[in-house]
Protein backbone atom coordinates (compact mmCIF):
# COMPACT_ATOMS: atom_id res chain seq x y z
CA UNK A 1 0.00 0.00 0.00
CA UNK A 2 1.66 3.32 -1.53
CA UNK A 3 1.10 6.34 1.26
CA UNK A 4 -0.86 9.10 -0.25
CA UNK A 5 0.56 12.16 -0.58
CA UNK A 6 -1.66 14.40 1.63
CA UNK A 7 -2.40 13.61 5.25
CA UNK A 8 -5.44 15.26 6.48
CA UNK A 9 -5.75 15.79 10.14
CA UNK A 10 -9.72 15.27 10.92
CA UNK A 11 -12.15 15.41 13.64
CA UNK A 12 -15.39 13.28 12.86
CA UNK A 13 -18.16 15.11 12.03
CA UNK A 14 -16.38 18.26 11.92
CA UNK A 15 -17.86 20.42 8.56
CA UNK A 16 -15.09 22.31 8.29
CA UNK A 17 -12.94 19.00 7.93
CA UNK A 18 -15.87 17.88 5.54
CA UNK A 19 -15.59 21.06 3.57
CA UNK A 20 -11.37 20.25 2.91
CA UNK A 21 -13.06 16.45 2.22
CA UNK A 22 -14.78 17.79 -0.61
CA UNK A 23 -12.63 20.01 -2.63
CA UNK A 24 -9.49 16.77 -1.89
CA UNK A 25 -12.54 14.64 -4.06
CA UNK A 26 -13.12 17.36 -6.58
CA UNK A 27 -9.97 17.24 -7.29
CA UNK A 28 -9.13 13.94 -7.91
CA UNK A 29 -6.13 14.18 -4.70
CA UNK A 30 -5.23 10.84 -2.41
CA UNK A 31 -5.33 11.95 0.73
CA UNK A 32 -5.09 9.77 4.57
CA UNK A 33 -7.32 10.55 7.27
CA UNK A 34 -5.82 11.04 10.99
CA UNK A 35 -8.64 11.09 13.29
CA UNK A 36 -8.11 12.98 16.59
CA UNK A 37 -10.37 13.42 19.72
CA UNK A 38 -12.59 16.20 20.21
CA UNK A 39 -11.06 17.91 23.07
CA UNK A 40 -8.24 20.45 22.19
CA UNK A 41 -5.94 19.09 24.91
CA UNK A 42 -6.15 16.13 23.65
CA UNK A 43 -4.30 16.89 19.73
CA UNK A 44 -0.64 17.07 20.24
CA UNK A 45 0.25 15.23 17.31
CA UNK A 46 -2.01 17.56 14.95
CA UNK A 47 -0.38 20.80 17.09
CA UNK A 48 3.50 18.69 16.30
CA UNK A 49 3.08 18.79 12.68
CA UNK A 50 1.19 22.20 12.41
CA UNK A 51 2.12 24.33 15.08
CA UNK A 52 -1.87 24.87 15.93
CA UNK A 53 -4.03 21.78 17.70
CA UNK A 54 -7.05 23.04 15.18
CA UNK A 55 -8.60 20.63 12.68
CA UNK A 56 -8.90 20.58 9.69
CA UNK A 57 -4.77 20.21 9.23
CA UNK A 58 -3.30 18.86 6.01
CA UNK A 59 0.50 17.72 5.20
CA UNK A 60 1.30 17.93 1.54
CA UNK A 61 4.39 15.55 1.29
CA UNK A 62 4.33 16.67 -2.27
CA UNK A 63 5.22 20.21 -1.82
CA UNK A 64 6.09 19.85 1.44
CA UNK A 65 3.08 22.73 2.72
CA UNK A 66 1.67 22.18 6.12
CA UNK A 67 -1.59 24.24 6.84
CA UNK A 68 -4.42 25.05 8.70
CA UNK A 69 -8.27 26.97 8.53
CA UNK A 70 -10.61 24.95 6.34
CA UNK A 71 -10.56 28.28 3.96
CA UNK A 72 -6.35 28.35 3.44
CA UNK A 73 -6.37 24.60 2.87
CA UNK A 74 -9.30 24.94 0.26
CA UNK A 75 -7.43 27.80 -1.48
CA UNK A 76 -4.41 26.02 -1.41
CA UNK A 77 -5.56 23.07 -2.68
CA UNK A 78 -7.54 24.64 -5.57
CA UNK A 79 -4.45 26.75 -6.68
CA UNK A 80 -2.12 23.98 -6.58
CA UNK A 81 -3.95 21.17 -7.96
CA UNK A 82 -7.08 22.53 -9.58
CA UNK A 83 -7.65 24.08 -13.02
CA UNK A 84 -5.39 26.79 -13.61
CA UNK A 85 -3.21 26.13 -11.05
CA UNK A 86 0.45 25.80 -10.93
CA UNK B 1 -12.20 -23.71 48.31
CA UNK B 2 -14.49 -21.37 46.14
CA UNK B 3 -16.92 -23.54 43.36
CA UNK B 4 -16.17 -21.53 40.11
CA UNK B 5 -17.79 -22.96 37.16
CA UNK B 6 -16.07 -22.50 34.11
CA UNK B 7 -17.56 -23.26 30.78
CA UNK B 8 -16.28 -24.79 28.26
CA UNK B 9 -16.16 -22.30 24.85
CA UNK B 10 -17.52 -24.74 21.65
CA UNK B 11 -15.15 -26.08 19.04
CA UNK B 12 -13.92 -23.03 16.30
CA UNK B 13 -11.82 -23.51 13.27
CA UNK B 14 -9.34 -20.76 14.37
CA UNK B 15 -5.89 -19.30 12.74
CA UNK B 16 -3.69 -21.47 13.72
CA UNK B 17 0.13 -22.19 14.20
CA UNK B 18 1.80 -22.47 10.53
CA UNK B 19 -1.00 -20.53 8.79
CA UNK B 20 -0.83 -16.80 7.42
CA UNK B 21 -3.22 -14.41 9.54
CA UNK B 22 -5.53 -13.23 7.37
CA UNK B 23 -5.23 -9.70 6.09
CA UNK B 24 -7.76 -6.74 7.07
CA UNK B 25 -7.94 -3.14 7.05
CA UNK B 26 -9.35 -1.15 10.16
CA UNK B 27 -8.93 1.85 11.94
CA UNK B 28 -5.89 1.33 14.04
CA UNK B 29 -5.19 3.66 17.39
CA UNK B 30 -2.27 4.94 19.02
CA UNK B 31 -1.79 7.46 21.70
CA UNK B 32 -2.64 10.48 18.96
CA UNK B 33 -4.95 9.36 16.52
CA UNK B 34 -6.56 6.56 14.40
CA UNK B 35 -5.83 5.70 10.97
CA UNK B 36 -7.13 2.67 8.17
CA UNK B 37 -4.40 0.55 8.21
CA UNK B 38 -3.91 -2.93 6.68
CA UNK B 39 -2.57 -5.87 8.66
CA UNK B 40 0.06 -6.24 5.90
CA UNK B 41 1.26 -3.01 5.68
CA UNK B 42 1.68 -2.69 9.31
CA UNK B 43 3.67 -6.27 9.84
CA UNK B 44 7.39 -5.53 9.38
CA UNK B 45 8.49 -7.68 11.36
CA UNK B 46 7.81 -9.94 14.83
CA UNK B 47 4.80 -8.48 16.18
CA UNK B 48 2.13 -10.12 18.92
CA UNK B 49 -1.39 -9.59 17.98
CA UNK B 50 -3.81 -10.11 20.80
CA UNK B 51 -7.75 -10.44 20.29
CA UNK B 52 -9.39 -9.13 24.00
CA UNK B 53 -13.13 -8.76 24.84
CA UNK B 54 -14.58 -5.29 25.06
CA UNK B 55 -12.15 -2.71 26.33
CA UNK B 56 -13.58 -1.96 29.88
CA UNK B 57 -13.79 -6.00 30.92
CA UNK B 58 -11.61 -7.31 33.23
CA UNK B 59 -9.61 -9.81 30.50
CA UNK B 60 -8.88 -6.55 28.32
CA UNK B 61 -7.28 -4.66 31.58
CA UNK B 62 -5.44 -7.73 32.55
CA UNK B 63 -3.93 -8.20 29.09
CA UNK B 64 -2.53 -4.85 28.94
CA UNK B 65 -1.23 -5.33 32.28
CA UNK B 66 0.64 -8.12 31.42
CA UNK B 67 2.49 -6.75 28.22
CA UNK B 68 3.33 -3.82 30.33
CA UNK B 69 4.85 -6.48 33.27
CA UNK B 70 6.66 -8.15 31.11
CA UNK B 71 7.63 -5.02 28.94
CA UNK B 72 6.77 -7.20 25.74
CA UNK B 73 6.48 -3.74 23.44
CA UNK B 74 9.98 -3.16 23.92
CA UNK B 75 11.15 -5.89 22.33
CA UNK B 76 8.22 -6.67 19.25
CA UNK B 77 5.52 -4.58 17.77
CA UNK B 78 2.34 -5.39 19.89
CA UNK B 79 -1.30 -5.06 18.19
CA UNK B 80 -4.18 -5.48 20.01
CA UNK B 81 -7.97 -6.12 18.39
CA UNK B 82 -11.31 -5.12 20.04
CA UNK B 83 -14.72 -4.44 19.11
CA UNK B 84 -14.54 -1.36 21.00
CA UNK B 85 -14.56 2.32 18.93
CA UNK B 86 -10.96 3.72 18.37
CA UNK B 87 -12.42 6.50 21.57
CA UNK B 88 -12.51 3.80 23.95
CA UNK B 89 -9.44 2.21 22.78
CA UNK B 90 -7.66 5.89 22.63
CA UNK B 91 -9.00 6.21 26.65
CA UNK B 92 -7.58 1.96 27.19
CA UNK B 93 -4.26 3.42 26.11
CA UNK B 94 -4.29 6.79 28.12
CA UNK B 95 -3.86 4.11 30.92
CA UNK B 96 -2.20 1.28 29.76
CA UNK B 97 -0.37 -0.74 26.89
CA UNK B 98 2.35 1.60 26.55
CA UNK B 99 3.65 1.34 22.70
CA UNK B 100 0.55 -0.96 21.70
CA UNK B 101 -1.54 -0.09 19.05
CA UNK B 102 -5.11 -1.51 19.03
CA UNK B 103 -7.42 -2.12 15.87
CA UNK B 104 -10.97 -0.88 16.12
CA UNK B 105 -13.39 -3.74 14.72
CA UNK B 106 -17.21 -2.94 15.96
CA UNK B 107 -18.73 -5.64 13.48
CA UNK B 108 -16.62 -8.10 14.35
CA UNK B 109 -15.90 -9.36 10.45
CA UNK B 110 -11.95 -9.72 11.51
CA UNK B 111 -13.03 -11.32 15.18
CA UNK B 112 -15.13 -13.76 12.48
CA UNK B 113 -12.60 -14.30 9.92
CA UNK B 114 -9.68 -15.48 12.86
CA UNK B 115 -12.89 -17.78 14.37
CA UNK B 116 -12.98 -16.07 17.75
CA UNK B 117 -16.42 -14.83 17.64
CA UNK B 118 -18.08 -15.41 21.00
CA UNK B 119 -21.76 -14.38 21.87
CA UNK B 120 -22.12 -13.41 24.99
CA UNK B 121 -25.42 -14.22 27.42
CA UNK B 122 -27.49 -11.06 28.06
CA UNK B 123 -25.80 -8.28 24.98
CA UNK B 124 -27.47 -9.15 22.27
CA UNK B 125 -26.69 -7.96 19.14
CA UNK B 126 -22.60 -7.69 20.18
CA UNK B 127 -20.23 -10.45 18.53
CA UNK B 128 -17.28 -10.60 21.08
CA UNK B 129 -13.99 -11.72 20.68
CA UNK B 130 -12.64 -14.66 22.78
CA UNK B 131 -9.11 -13.72 24.35
CA UNK B 132 -6.63 -14.83 21.56
CA UNK B 133 -2.73 -14.43 21.22
CA UNK B 134 -0.86 -14.79 17.57
CA UNK B 135 2.81 -14.60 17.21
CA UNK B 136 3.56 -13.31 13.86
CA UNK B 137 6.39 -13.28 12.00
CA UNK B 138 7.63 -10.05 9.06
CA UNK B 139 5.50 -12.46 6.71
CA UNK B 140 2.62 -12.79 8.70
CA UNK B 141 3.15 -16.60 9.53
CA UNK B 142 1.68 -17.51 12.75
CA UNK B 143 4.50 -18.68 14.93
CA UNK B 144 2.20 -19.38 17.82
CA UNK B 145 -1.34 -19.25 18.29
CA UNK B 146 -3.31 -19.33 21.47
CA UNK B 147 -6.82 -19.38 21.54
CA UNK B 148 -9.54 -18.95 24.48
CA UNK B 149 -10.99 -22.83 25.11
CA UNK B 150 -12.63 -21.41 28.05
CA UNK B 151 -15.28 -18.76 29.34
CA UNK B 152 -13.06 -17.23 30.85
CA UNK B 153 -9.82 -18.21 30.15
CA UNK B 154 -6.52 -16.02 30.14
CA UNK B 155 -3.41 -16.62 27.69
CA UNK B 156 -0.26 -18.14 29.41
CA UNK B 157 2.11 -15.31 29.74
CA UNK B 158 4.97 -17.56 30.65
CA UNK B 159 3.95 -19.63 27.30
CA UNK B 160 4.14 -16.44 25.28
CA UNK B 161 7.14 -15.10 26.66
CA UNK B 162 9.18 -17.96 25.83
CA UNK B 163 7.63 -18.00 22.22
CA UNK B 164 8.84 -14.43 21.66
CA UNK B 165 12.39 -14.92 23.05
CA UNK B 166 12.36 -17.71 20.62
CA UNK B 167 11.45 -15.37 17.77
CA UNK B 168 12.74 -12.47 18.86
CA UNK B 169 16.42 -13.74 19.70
Amino acid sequence: MSDPQITLYRLQACPFCERVVRTLNELGLEYRSRYVEPMHSERNVVKRVSGARSVPAIVDRETGVTMSESANIVEYLKGTYGEGGA
Amino acid sequence: MVDFDVVSLPETDHVAEGDTAPDFTRPLVNGEYWEDRALDDVVDGPTLLLFHPMDGTFQGTYLYNTVDDHGWSDDLDVLGVSISTPYAHKRLLAERGDGVRIFSDPGAAVVEEYGLAHEIDGMTGITESRPAVFLLDSDRTVEYAWVASEHPEFPDAEAIGDAVADLVD
